[in-house]
């Protein structure tokens, strides 16, 4: 409680000034409250995350969920091996980072050094409009457009794969990693720049070998963030991926990720049956899995400004 | 002209030429990014402006969804922005005058902004299990307006807390320090003096938070909405004798969920319906990012401290 009376009793003690002004007292306890609520937030998601997912390791281990190639959920018995469900999340994710980061940073340079100072801010407004399109309206042009398209590119019997999600996730991903590329390349201080510039080479010699160098946690951060969206983007991989829950390395094939397996079945799923609990159970693991990738870019953005 | 000038030469100006190449890419990569937002607007307008119609935004669903309009949809969504609102607004906006004005620096503090970034972070669909858990079964919420606009009011939290934060640290010290000098407490100088000069950016928050909580999808997945619903929630009267709050414990269809429905669950609809309930909730969400980035373009120029 040391953080409540540090807040409310810098001059006197909590109760000394709770008596003089008791108005001010409580108003600002609620703004505390409300400050901290946060962390509350963070931890009741894990507390009923887990309270849902543990029931499942009655039946089956742990190292079976994670472990089992075997992702049938309704036959009899039922079998909970989320392998196939990860490798799904795993595949798409990478191949949206491989398009996204040599893209993300390109345009980031592009728009931070190369572009004309007129189009700059109507090229940073257009890359932030992205986020704002629903991911459902993105999942509906995946379907309706990019799927035929892939479909009839690679010869396939649908258009509906990995590779189509990781094509939309790339895209999705673009806000998170050019405006905090963008960010780090423009952090760079100047002198840097100058004193590259001053020994002769070119405007992108300096970029290549002094300036993304400099910005480099910053780029960390961006591919981080960008990973931790990817990955977590949940309507637009149902729509767009097939479904299919099998174990593949193709990026042609239909996958089912993690987030699509919890949105497609959780709807149908009676509450408190061991399929449910299997549910929560990936949610679990997701969590914790956007949970590390954040806090290693968090990690990652500190070290890069206490470097300036 | 020696040999040695010449070789110089021509090595610069194939690394120049070199630099030209790698610059294109480096604006080709841009425009591969720029595109085809332009490419959703145009095909969004193109297919989805021939099925707007009065009657498309007024009217119920018929024939098992494969005719009729979408006004249930457009009415849920306004129900679960509205609540969502309502309840982040005053939370968000506690938690940012709390880190601006009142928290200093500490592991506390730093825990905090961990947690606001870990929340960020959340993946979409994990709000609707944790919606699932809490608001629905354990708080006996059942799927309802109510339970789907507490579960989006934690997802959009992050939204309102940084854009209000950032607000309220524009505010010059100066200003504090003179309504401070005259004597009023700390809570009456942030009541008075920071709050009334930070508006413009609390509200850019809020609005961002409304674009983001009319387009999501998987968070009312299991917390709020329905497939389809014969008739529209109302706080008054129908369809029995009830209390005017009744009807937030009720389901709502949405629109990014009629859209899932309609291009992936139900068969046989009209292409022209599915572009068309694209379009109004593009329309609605960018609208609102359009605002808001009009209020912060403002923001940034009008006020001279």
């Amino acid at each position: 409680m040391a953080w409540l009376s540090n807040t409310l009793g810098r001059k006197g003690g909590t109760l000394a000034r709770f008596i003089n002004r008791p108005k001010e007292a409580l108003v600002e306890g609620i703004i505390a409250t409300s400050g901290a609520a946060s962390i509350l937030f963070v931890i009741l998601i894990l507390i009923f995350l887990l309270r849902d997912a543990l029931p499942l390791f009655e039946i089956t281990s742990l190292e079976g969920f994670l472990t089992g190639r075997d992702w049938y959920p309704t036959s009899d018995p039922p079998k909970f091996g989320a392998l196939p469900l990860i490798v799904g999340s795993l595949l798409v994710t990478v191949g949206a980072i491989a398009l996204a980061v040599p893209i993300g940073v390109a345009a980031a340079v592009y728009i931070a050094e190369l572009s004309p100072a007129r189009v700059r801010e109507w090229l940073k407004v257009t890359v932030e409009l992205i986020a704002a399109i629903p991911s459902v309206v993105i999942g509906f042009i995946g379907l309706v457009i990019v799927a035929p398209w892939i479909k009839e590119l690679f010869n396939l019997p649908t258009g509906l794969t990995a590779l189509t999600g990781a094509v939309m996730l790339a895209w999705m991903a673009m806000p998170t990693i050019v405006s905090i590329a963008e960010d780090a390349i423009r952090s760079v201080p100047i002198e840097y720049r100058q004193g590259s510039l001053a020994l002769g080479t070119t405007h992108l010699q300096t970029v290549r070998h002094v300036i993304l160098p400099a910005a480099r946690s910053g780029l960390i951060a961006a591919i981080m963030l960008g990973i931790g969206r990817a990955i977590g983007e949940t309507m637009t991989v149902l729509m767009v991926t097939g479904g299919a829950a099998q174990i593949t390395t193709s990026l042609l094939k239909p996958v089912r990720t993690m987030t699509a397996t919890i949105a497609a079945e959780m709807g149908e799923t009676p509450q408190g049956s061991p399929h449910y609990h299997a549910l929560f159970a990936v949610g679990a693991l997701l969590f914790l899995i956007t949970f590390f990738i954040n806090l290693a870019a968090d990690l990652a953005l500190r070290k890069g400004q206490r470097a300036q | 002209m020696n040999a040695e000038a010449t070789t110089l030469m021509r090595s610069s100006s194939s690394r120049a030429a070199k630099e030209r190449v790698i610059a294109w890419l480096l604006g080709l990569s841009t425009l591969a990014i720029v595109l085809p937002v332009l490419g959703i607007l145009f095909f969004l307008v193109r297919f989805g402006l021939k099925a707007i119609s009065w009657e498309f935004l007024t009217s119920m669903p018929r024939s098992g969804m494969t005719e009729g309009g979408i006004m249930p949809a457009i009415v849920g969504t306004f129900y679960l922005v509205m609540g969502t609102i309502i309840i982040a607004m005053p939370l968000g906006v506690l938690a940012a005058i709390y880190l601006s004005e009142y928290a200093g620096a500490g592991p506390f503090v730093r825990l905090i902004r961990l947690s606001i970034t870990n929340l960020a972070g959340v993946p979409s669909v994990v709000y609707g299990l944790f919606g699932l858990g809490l608001f629905v079964l354990m708080l006996n919420f059942s799927t309802s307006i109510l339970a789907g606009s507490f579960t989006l009011a934690l997802l959009v939290l992050p939204l309102v807390i940084t854009a209000a934060e950032e607000s309220l640290r524009r505010v010059p010290n100066s200003l504090r320090e003179a309504s401070l000098a005259l004597g009023t407490t700390k809570w009456q100088t942030v009541r008075n003096v920071v709050l009334p000069n930070s508006w413009a950016g609390i509200l850019t928050g809020i609005i961002l938070s409304i674009g983001r909580a009319a387009g999501e999808t998987a968070p009312i997945l299991f917390t709020a909405v329905v497939y389809y619903q014969f008739y529209v929630p109302q706080p008054a009267g129908l369809p029995y004798e009830r209390r005017f709050w009744d009807f937030l414990f009720e389901p709502v269809m949405a629109l990014p969920y009629h859209l899932y429905t309609l291009s992936t669950q139900a068969t046989d609809v009209d292409p022209a319906l599915q572009w068309g309930t694209a379009l109004v909730l593009l329309a609605l969400v960018l609208g609102m990012s359009a605002i808001a980035i009009l209020l912060r373009a403002r923001l940034g120029a009008g006020t001279r401290w």
